[in-house]
């Protein structure tokens, strides 16, 4: 076999030294990443699986009651208070983040957008501790002047700084995908006499679905997985309920509490954190395959 | 009258030789080579992009249910001109346009005038087809909507029609636009400007993505619109203007003292007379293709 030449000819140098270090230590961190990612599924499956042993899957996803110290494992308290918090979230993110996506991408002259999207993606990586004193600070006693009665911990205060913590990714995403729709259709309705609203609205957005549909997929995710805002927000008291005024406490804010040393290794309660876990990484990691089935699916591809 | 805006084209015998071919020279008010009264009088049109101007003193009349087609060299400001009679120049930041272009009677380059109802009046169909990722249905029912016109399964019928386009998409309306062939979707968006029955229907260079099957299907398709709607074209495909068109306007570039390159007009006459004898040797230049 002659050997491979490039198109001038030259003989290719093939593994060099230097060549194959490089492949190797990319190669390498691609692998250690993904065997972290497969360790960590590895321990929460196994210590989820001991604490299984000891209550039944059954009663783990009927039990209303979430009490380990008198042996009551029901998740549905603390799943019920991630949904309530992720869906307060939306509520709050999906209208500021779109709209702000739609402002930025179709209205907003070119000098301001750039200085404005920087700006948002910076609160998107605010520490979310911080929110958490301010929903404890700021927004609960806002809250409770309009609402008298209300607890200082509250499922609706945690809500809403987490609302604010995901619009960036809405925002963001979305702006992106709206960018993404040719201007070519943007002027084809503009030529029919289409105002800038009715451009934006019945023509962008429409195009620009898939992403915008992802990205707000994708932050109830990030919400549902969101730990310390609304640990200091919303409560350590598992509560089953829808009412937004009550306070509660998250899956995440479970695993907290816990690891904070409240019980001891290896009793069943410090294996509670596992199986619950286990549940977010399942409910986060579905959400996810969702949201990319969704680009994936809908994707309008612009030629 | 025959338009000159290039002051150095100093060749006075040759002007008047087509100044008189075009029978219409003199009677500037109602007359354009194609016989028709005007629909829009551009008078010293300038188009400025930051400050770069990229088109300068255009003067010319249109006529009416005629085509006029804009040629000349790449560069030559024919989109930028053409964008300037429905206001598109307008969404482009930056853009500067001077001068007025009389519609009917008045200026539509006015702050008066709303490019929004404008565009409703004057339609547009660009160099790629464009249509919007909805149905073929609902790309006709949109620019309707839009312009309040109530959209009745008997109009969008009819536009597509119009548009030539009727019997090879009467059984798959509810599809997607995007199912449909590159000429295909072109005569859609004809229909789509159609449907909001416009006076005016501005052509950027429509067939440029197509092949040249399509191409004729969309050029015997202008010939037909032309007797109901006035239409303007930019085509850099000099066979295709003096096919369809009733009037031609040559386009050149120009440098300025700066080195800056602006687009200025030739010449503007019928299409016999500017293939046939063109008064501006630029003019000959790029249509026997010496140049460009």
């Amino acid at each position: 076999m002659t050997p491979a030449r490039d198109p001038r000819g030259r003989k290719r140098t093939r593994g060099s030294l230097g060549e194959r270090a490089v492949l190797l230590a990319l190669a390498a961190a691609a692998i250690i990443s993904i065997l972290i990612t497969v360790g960590i599924v590895v321990v929460l499956v196994s210590e989820g699986a001991t604490f299984f042993t000891d209550v039944p899957i059954g009663e783990f996803f009927t039990g209303t009651e979430w009490f380990p110290v008198e042996g009551k494992y029901g998740v549905l308290p603390l799943l019920n208070a991630s949904i309530v918090i992720a869906l307060i979230a939306a509520l709050v993110a999906v209208p500021l983040g779109l709209g702000s996506a739609i402002y930025l991408s179709e209205y907003a002259p070119e000098r301001l957008r750039r200085v404005v999207k920087p700006v948002l993606e910076v609160l998107a990586g605010m520490p979310t501790i911080v929110l958490g004193f301010f929903a404890l600070d700021a927004v609960t006693p806002a809250l409770q002047k309009i609402i008298p009665g209300l607890g200082l911990y509250n499922a609706l205060a945690a809500g809403i700084v987490v609302g604010l913590l995901i619009t960036p990714l809405i925002s963001s995403l979305s702006e992106d995908s709206m960018r993404a729709v040719p201007n070519a259709m943007r002027e084809g309705a503009f030529g029919l006499g289409a105002t800038r609203r009715v451009v934006s609205l019945r023509v962008v957005v429409p195009a620009a679905l898939s992403g915008i549909v992802a990205s707000i997929v994708l932050a109830i995710s990030r919400a549902i997985g969101e730990t310390m805002a609304v640990t200091l927000a919303a409560g350590t008291v598992p509560n089953l309920s829808w009412n937004p005024l009550e306070g509660m406490q998250t899956i995440t804010a479970y695993i907290v509490q816990v690891s904070k040393g409240e019980a001891t290794r290896g009793s069943l309660q410090y294996e509670s954190i596992f199986a619950v876990g286990l549940l977010l990484f399942v409910v986060t990691l579905a959400i996810n395959i969702v949201a990319v089935r969704i680009v994936r699916r809908y994707r309008t591809v612009y030629q | 009258m025959t338009t000159d805006v290039d002051a150095e084209t100093n060749a006075p015998i040759q002007i008047s030789v087509a100044a008189g071919s075009s029978a219409q020279a003199g009677s500037a008010a109602t007359a354009t080579p194609a016989g028709n009264p005007p629909i829009f009088r551009m008078q010293d049109l300038g188009v400025w992009y930051g400050s770069h101007q990229a088109v300068r003193g255009v003067t010319m009349d249109v006529p009416r249910n005629a085509i006029t087609a804009l040629i000349g060299p790449s560069g030559c400001g024919k989109s930028t001109t053409l964008r300037c009679l429905n206001r598109m120049n307008d969404l482009v930041p930056g853009a500067r346009v001077e001068g007025t272009i009389m519609f009917g009677d008045e200026n539509l380059l006015s702050s008066d005038v709303d490019p929004v109802d404008l565009r409703g009046r004057i339609g547009m169909v660009f160099q790629k087809p464009n249509p919007f990722p909805k149905s073929i249905r609902d790309n006709i029912e949109f620019g309707m909507k839009v312009n309040g016109i109530k959209p009745t399964p008997e109009r969008v019928e009819q536009a597509l029609r119009d548009a030539a386009l009727w019997d090879e998409v009467k059984d798959r309306l509810k599809e997607e636009a995007f199912s449909l062939s590159g000429g295909q979707q072109q005569r859609l968006c004809i229909a789509r400007a159609i449907a909001v029955e416009p006076e005016v229907i501005l052509m950027d260079e429509p067939c440029s993505a197509l092949d040249p099957i399509a191409t004729l299907a969309i050029e015997e398709l202008m010939r037909k619109l032309a007797e109901r709607f006035t239409l303007v074209v930019v085509t850099h495909n000099m066979q295709q203007a003096a096919r369809v068109s009733d009037q031609v306007a040559f386009m050149t570039v120009e440098g300025s003292d700066e080195g800056e390159r602006c687009g200025v007009l030739a010449e503007v006459g019928t299409t016999r007379q500017i293939f046939s004898a063109p008064s501006d040797p630029r003019t000959e230049a790029y249509i026997t293709g010496r140049v460009g």
